[in-house]
């Protein structure tokens, strides 16, 4: 594959909310950028609306969001419906974190394609996100 | 790493000069005399969550289940510095600790707890000197006198640029707000530890052990330098410096960290500032056990990782404790999981009988070769730092961010090729995981915070609340210490987010550069 014929999938990685944790999400942000992606990584303390802006004008084939601090079901919907009105629903949003299993199905129902919990190998996320991306 | 170690490998060690006995220069071995045989470290369980009067409950529990500490965990809006009714805190409030957003929530909490039978840490850092103030004022209003208040605020401002990330205001002012409390508490609460010099959050943003020693004494030798660039005398504020470190998987090379971090602190403290008070050279320290080497899978197993991890604490000396509970890699823990936790603490301390002898792996020669090889990599960065220009300016340049994030990845990369085995995780899996009880956090918390907070501001005197917060901006402004006119914001009962917005309008915010 030569760099002219390769568009590199572009990520947006965000941590949304007051949540300082931020070891996994840097293993992430590098683990994807090895992986060949190109990878935009917000930094801490982002407000839902910043995590949307960034996307759509980044124009970000996916949001990856981290959240440890308990808030993923307000959070999620937050930027989900940020998303439905900026007209960016194609965009795949996946997350991971401090996620109890039972909250995961109510995150999937309003279109969370995926929840990754604790002690996911770095190289299935990377598999799911091209595997998801070429849909 | 040697397959056995021998004579050799610690050649030139000189009994006297670099252990000593348990209490004598440079403390190698203890900074008692008798140690555990004399008093047995405070048993000190990080708690909170919910409501003030819901956490009010959970610590009389846990003093009446024999803890002798008090430890607050507050939630992310009150790291932050903000009120449960700013829009910044929805989602947040009482998730992964207690909110308190004004005095009022701080009369709750320690409702019914004199504040001069108990000693409380309280790990906030950004808005330290609020929560210092409210605290103080809560002592006041119980009748008991600032000289009798003992405890710690954590308030290590540059472990948060490089690792935790509770700060609020940039660095240059956010050292000075920590020079100032020192300043204050030195004078006015003795008891008192008004800062607590953390390697725990650096380490759980996946640093080497080397590096949580390194960065956490830099960082000590950085606030000591700035307090006596104030002018203040280093016997007046550094006996009542202290620190807290991580316990984490690798067992000897923790119990040789303790020891080395005891004596490097000691030698530097003597040498370098040239202090005269013994009390100066003696590292108190708190101990957490290792959240992050804890599993989701087969939860249990985190019962065992956490004692062997509390064993190489008591080991290393500590003069405090917390062990965490198994259900922490999902959620705040049960009471259940937060009982069994203080349990593995009593059955070292009254079963296991290591508390009987003092520093008993000193000369291994394993174990002192580990601690003089910990030392010499602590050196070692020291001098890079100090080529820097100092731990200041090296934190600025993102120095220790980076270093922490490369060990980070490596040891994620080793566990994921199976160099690094972890039970549960990269092998000895279970095909079936059971599902354990946790801890849920309503979702109302806030709503009833708000509620709280509408009341005060309605009862409180507006115009003496102007008045405190103006007085506030202008020692702010004019470089006078803070404490004096935060402690009468508090007592008019202004909020966190009136007194941090005041601050931030003179220092300004910092925001994360988002180095990975």
């Amino acid at each position: 594959m030569t760099p002219a014929s390769f568009k590199k999938v572009r990520v947006l990685i965000g941590k949304p909310g007051l949540d300082g944790h931020d070891r996994g999400v840097k293993v992430i942000a590098r683990a994807l950028r090895d992986a060949g992606f190109e990878v935009i990584y917000t930094g801490l303390h982002q407000t839902p609306e910043m995590i949307a802006n960034a996307a759509v004008q980044e124009d970000v084939d996916a949001i990856g969001v981290s959240i440890l601090s308990g808030a993923h079901n307000h959070l999620f919907q937050r930027i989900m419906d940020l998303l439905k009105r900026k007209k960016s629903e194609d965009i795949v949003v996946f997350g991971g974190g401090i996620i109890p299993e039972e909250d995961v199905p109510g995150l999937k129902k309003i279109g969370v394609a995926k929840v990754f919990l604790p002690g996911t190998d770095t190289k299935e996320i990377v598999e799911w996100l091209n595997k998801e991306i070429k849909k | 790493m040697k397959p056995f170690y021998k004579p050799q490998d610690i050649d030139g060690l000189d009994y006297r000069r670099d252990l000593n006995d348990p209490g004598l220069f440079p403390y190698t071995r203890g900074i008692h005399e008798t140690m555990y045989r004399g008093r047995l470290w405070t048993t000190r369980l990080f708690s909170g969550f919910g409501s003030p009067e819901e956490t009010n409950k959970r610590y009389k529990f846990l003093l009446e289940h024999g803890q002798t500490g008090l430890s607050v965990a507050f939630d992310f809006p009150t790291l932050m510095g903000y009120d449960a009714d700013q829009e910044r805190a929805e989602g947040e409030v009482g998730k992964c600790g207690v909110n308190v957003s004004t005095l009022a929530d701080m009369e709750t909490l320690f409702s019914g707890i004199p504040l001069d039978k108990v000693t409380t840490s309280m790990t906030i850092n950004g808005p330290a000197a609020v929560l210092l103030a409210m605290y103080l004022v809560v002592a006041e209003k119980q009748g008991v006198a600032w000289t009798k208040v003992g405890g710690t605020v954590q308030n290590d401002v540059l472990k948060e640029f490089i690792a935790q990330n509770s700060y609020a205001f940039p660095p240059d002012p956010s050292m000075r707000v920590v020079v100032d409390m020192i300043e204050f508490c030195t004078r006015e609460v003795p008891q008192f530890n008004p800062v607590s010099i953390s390697g725990y959050h650096i380490r759980e943003a996946g640093s080497t052990a080397a590096q949580e020693l390194s960065f956490t004494l830099a960082d000590g030798f950085a606030y000591v330098e700035a307090c006596m660039a104030r002018g203040l005398k280093v016997d007046d504020f550094a006996p009542r410096l202290s620190f807290f470190f991580d316990a984490h998987n690798d067992f000897f090379e923790e119990i040789a960290k303790f020891r080395a971090a005891r004596r490097i602190w000691a030698q530097t403290m003597k040498e370098k500032y040239a202090v005269k008070n013994e009390r100066s050279l003696k590292m108190r320290f708190h101990t957490q056990t290792a959240g992050c080497s804890l599993t989701a899978q087969q939860p249990y197993n985190n019962v065992v990782r956490t004692a062997i991890q509390a064993l190489a604490a008591v080991l290393g000396g500590t003069q405090s404790l917390h062990t965490n509970a198994w259900d922490e890699t999902l959620a705040l823990p049960t009471e259940l999981a937060a009982m069994t936790a203080l349990r593995t603490q009593q059955i070292i301390a009254h079963e296991s009988a290591v508390t009987q002898t003092i520093d008993p792996l000193a000369g291994s020669y394993f174990i002192e070769a580990l601690t003089n090889r910990l030392e010499k990599e602590a050196r070692d960065y020291f001098k890079k730092i100090e080529a820097m220009g100092g731990m200041v300016n090296a934190v600025k340049a993102g120095f220790p961010q980076r270093e922490i994030a490369d060990a980070s990845y490596h040891y994620q990369k080793q566990i994921e090729q199976k160099e690094t085995i972890i039970v549960g995780l990269n092998e000895f899996k279970s095909a079936k995981e059971t599902p354990i009880e946790i801890l849920k956090i309503p979702d109302d918390i806030r709503e009833g915070q708000a509620k709280r907070i509408a009341a005060v501001k309605k009862r409180r005197n507006a115009k003496r609340v102007e008045e405190t917060l103006g007085l506030l901006k202008s020692a702010a402004r004019e470089g006078q210490n803070i404490m004096p006119p935060l402690l009468d914001c508090a007592r008019a009962y202004a909020t966190m987010g009136e007194m941090m917005e005041t601050l931030k309008g003179v220092f300004g915010e910092y925001h994360d550069p988002g180095i990975f």
